[in-house]
């Protein structure tokens, strides 16, 4: 099918709640994305509720995972690519030019669709960022490594072998570590960018048992590919497509009964 | 079908025997080369070529100062070129990789890398030789170290373009500066093909004639000082090997053959910390 | 709507589709059939009745494990998993009409041995039509998609529980008259519950029907004559709203 010019809810920021702002966690407003000249979003507004997780479908090249990359201003690694409007996280605009990216990026983990663990030994993994930010003793470095670990559900697993390369690890495992890290350092939000794609059912269980853990003191924005899983682990679920956001609801909503005939032929297989 | 299959096989028998003769030539050559040099090479090898001087023609000697020599210049041209080409290979690869200047200094640096080595000889001869009024290791170990910037300026720019964006993504991703994500992150990646990068500059300085002809000279007499004319391995076997004399070629023959063997080392030593990289 | 990229679950759901009308067809049938037993005393066209529900039975078997099947497969989303589960349930409640069906053949066999057609057996055959075509209308509702044929059918079932409120003091009257009548007056009364029940899975489908298209749910209060007054409400509760 061709994309139909179907009305989109992208205006006003939907989910209507008394106490709004405060349960928002990240607030974005009228965001557009460029890759140079070529615009990725097409000015999306939605919120990310604090304490839930909020799923982001959509085929390929939407733009859901360039949304991702803006929350925690990943895109500005690189050059020629910049965003307008406001990301609003606890009330300030992150894309302020005066926000200090590293602390933002301390408050806004990420997780990858490879995972990517340092190459050096799974305790550094984890230690490593701790030790950059925090002024930390040997022993309470090693109790927040294996709360880290034990939070992953890994430690069972690396117990005994923490010298070991992080690359050593299976798969599934690594992605565990690279989760363990990012919640080492305590941050606000997790931002997750397809965490499973490269994960057998096993893993892929196990890091969306974790997800569901996680949430109670996170924060969670998801990526995914894998239309059950968002059923599965959000709460809300926004549908993009083609650098806009199509539909944004509860993600019962979304996967019962959508509003727009977009998301209804995407999530049903009967698109392109 | 069966006509076409059989055209297939004829051009497959080709173009098999044509690859073998190929590799078969270079191999033979090698092999040639190297008996060669085992040869006429081991009959000149006992330990007075380690204890004693370069000789007059006609009497025994050893190879001492030229090893000597060799060894000083070679690691101090290292140790200059190294992090030169390290720093400007990390530059290329991490902090200047969409800058302008980043394609000028790899264009450059790949004329640099293929220039013919007498050239930079010539070079630090002009700047450097004549300047001083004479010939020194100092100047040597200069000439060298040109040699050594664009090989590993390279090999670090490639070995750090190898390691994947997505682990430099992800050390951003938790706050780290971009110093940590460089230095503690990339390189921890890239470190075997750098250090690989390293010995392979090494093994290559280490048989260069060409620019201590113009810079190091040759010196016939043991002196720790190479403030002077200095002798290296290669000057001793280019002048000994071209004498008419007969045991000043049997060194010349030992000489190449301890050149060789140090650089065969080396470049198994490289090949087998490149491999350990690829077997994690 | 659109054709799903895979082919093959198009097919699986217009095969699931194709029962559930099979389905419809057959209870609407054996609706009539039993009715007919009853008023014209035809044991050999209530026994045909009977024979037809094992053939429902066994197609409401075949649309769950079809269900089952696609959902294990597809993972349906969205109207797809609606349509599933709309035909589960339809199936469902078909099912159940047949076998309401099958009961009064089976008692029109038990009071064809009476040899009289009673007087209320002409109520019980209006009662009859109307559950008739509001089982029709549903399904056509069911098969076009039409919430606002549903939502009627849905409605009218209110006429349905006032019909059978009207025969019930019908043959109550009967009764008290001749306690002869007691023994067949039972069976009319079970037979004029049993086409109300019918009604109910009209109504179910409705609801179901409504689920299928919007995703929604019907208001939970059904208009009904009044609650519970089917059987043992006194006659004098009529009149109230």
């Amino acid at each position: 099918m061709t994309h139909d010019a179907e009305p989109v809810t992208t205006a006003a920021p939907p989910r209507p709640a008394a106490d709004q702002d405060r349960a928002n966690k990240i607030a974005v407003r009228d965001l557009k994305f460029f890759y140079g000249d070529t615009l990725a979003l097409k000015g999306v507004s939605l919120n990310l509720e604090a304490n839930k997780v909020t799923a982001f479908i959509g085929p390929s090249g939407c733009g859901k995972s360039t949304l991702l990359r803006v929350l925690n201003r990943m895109y500005d690694l690189y050059p020629r690519q910049r965003a307008e409007g406001q990301v609003l996280l606890d009330g300030e605009n992150i894309l302020d030019p005066k926000t200090d990216l590293n602390l933002l990026r301390a408050r806004i983990g990420m997780v990858f669709q490879k995972p990517t663990p340092f190459p050096m030994s799974i305790y550094d993994n984890i230690a490593f960022g701790i030790k950059l930010y925090e002024k930390v003793s040997k022993s309470e470095l090693d109790g927040r490594v294996e709360t880290a670990l034990k939070g992953s559900a890994l430690w069972p697993e690396v117990k005994d072998k923490l010298g070991a390369s992080g690359l050593s690890l299976s798969g599934g495992q690594q992605q565990r570590l690279c989760i363990a890290r990012t919640v080492a350092l305590k941050p606000d939000v997790i931002l997750l960018d397809e965490p499973c794609s490269a994960l057998d059912p096993i893993s892929t269980a196990r890091v969306e048992e974790l997800i569901d853990e996680l949430k109670g003191q996170y924060t969670i924005a998801i990526v995914t590919h894998n239309m059950q899983q968002a059923a599965r682990c959000s709460d809300y679920t926004a549908f993009m497509y083609l650098g806009e956001l199509v539909e944004f609801a509860d993600t019962h909503h979304i996967f019962t009964s959508p509003t727009q005939k977009q998301t209804q032929q995407y999530i049903t297989g009967r698109f392109g | 079908m069966a006509v076409y299959s059989r055209k297939r096989r004829i051009e497959n028998g080709v173009f098999l025997a044509l690859s073998f003769g190929a590799a078969a030539l270079g191999l033979v050559a090698l092999v040639f080369i190297l008996a060669a040099l085992l040869w006429n090479g081991v009959a000149g090898l006992k330990p007075s070529v380690f204890t004693q001087m370069t000789p007059p023609p006609g009497s025994a000697g050893g190879l001492l100062n030229a090893i000597y020599g060799s060894v000083v210049m070679t690691v101090l041209g290292l140790a200059i070129g190294a992090p030169v080409g390290l720093l400007a290979g990390t530059y290329m690869a991490e902090h200047g990789r969409y800058a302008k200047l980043t394609v000028v200094v790899r264009f450059l640096n790949d004329i640099l890398l293929s220039a013919p080595s007498i050239i930079i000889g010539l070079f630090v001869y002009e700047v450097v030789v004549t300047r001083l009024g004479h010939f020194s290791g100092y100047a040597g170990a200069l000439a060298l170290a040109m040699l050594v910037i664009p090989v590993v300026a390279r090999t670090t720019e490639d070995m750090l373009l190898l390691v994947p964006n997505t682990l430099r993504e992800a050390a951003s991703a938790m706050g780290l500066p971009r110093s940590h994500v460089v230095w503690k992150v990339a390189y921890a990646a890239a470190r075997p093909g750098i250090v690989t990068g390293l010995l392979l500059a090494f093994a290559r300085i280490s048989g260069e004639t060409a620019p201590l002809l113009f810079t190091a000279l040759n010196n016939q007499f043991w002196t720790t000082d190479i403030s002077g004319p200095t002798a290296s391995l290669p000057t001793v076997i280019f002048q000994f090997a071209l004498s008419p004399y007969k045991d000043w070629q049997q060194l010349a023959w030992t000489g190449a053959l301890i050149i060789t063997a140090t650089v065969l080392l080396l470049s198994i030593a490289a090949r087998s910390l490149g491999s350990t990289r690829t077997a994690k | 709507m659109a054709q799903h990229t895979v082919t093959s679950y198009d097919q699986e759901l217009e095969s699931l589709g194709r029962k559930i009308a099979e389905m419809g067809g057959i209870a609407e049938k054996m609706l009539s059939d039993a009715m007919d037993a009853l008023s014209g005393l035809d044991v050999d066209l209530a026994q045909s009745v009977v024979i037809s529900d094992g053939r429902l039975d066994l197609l409401q078997r075949d649309v769950e494990a079809a269900s089952i099947m696609t959902i294990a497969r597809r993972q349906p989303m969205a109207v797809d998993l609606r349509e599933i589960v709309a035909a589960i349930r339809v199936s469902g409640d078909l099912e159940r009409v047949g076998d309401l069906a099958k009961n009064i053949a089976k008692r029109a066999i038990l009071i064809a041995g009476e040899q009289r057609v009673p007087r209320a057996v002409i109520g019980l055959r209006h009662m009859n039509e109307l559950a008739a075509n509001q089982l029709k209308d549903v399904l056509d509702a069911y098969a076009e998609r039409d919430v606002e044929r549903a939502q009627a059918v849905w409605t009218r079932d209110a006429e349905l529980d006032a019909l059978e409120n009207s025969i019930f003091r019908d043959l109550l009257t009967h009764m008290m008259e001749d306690p002869r009548n007691i023994s067949f007056c039972t069976h009319l009364l079970f037979c004029s519950k049993n086409i109300e029940r019918v009604g109910d899975h009209t109504t179910n489908i409705a609801e179901t029907v409504f689920y299928l298209v919007t995703g929604g749910t019907m208001p939970l209060d059904r208009p009904k004559a009044r609650p519970g007054a089917s059987l043992a409400a006194p006659v004098e509760a009529q009149d109230e709203p």
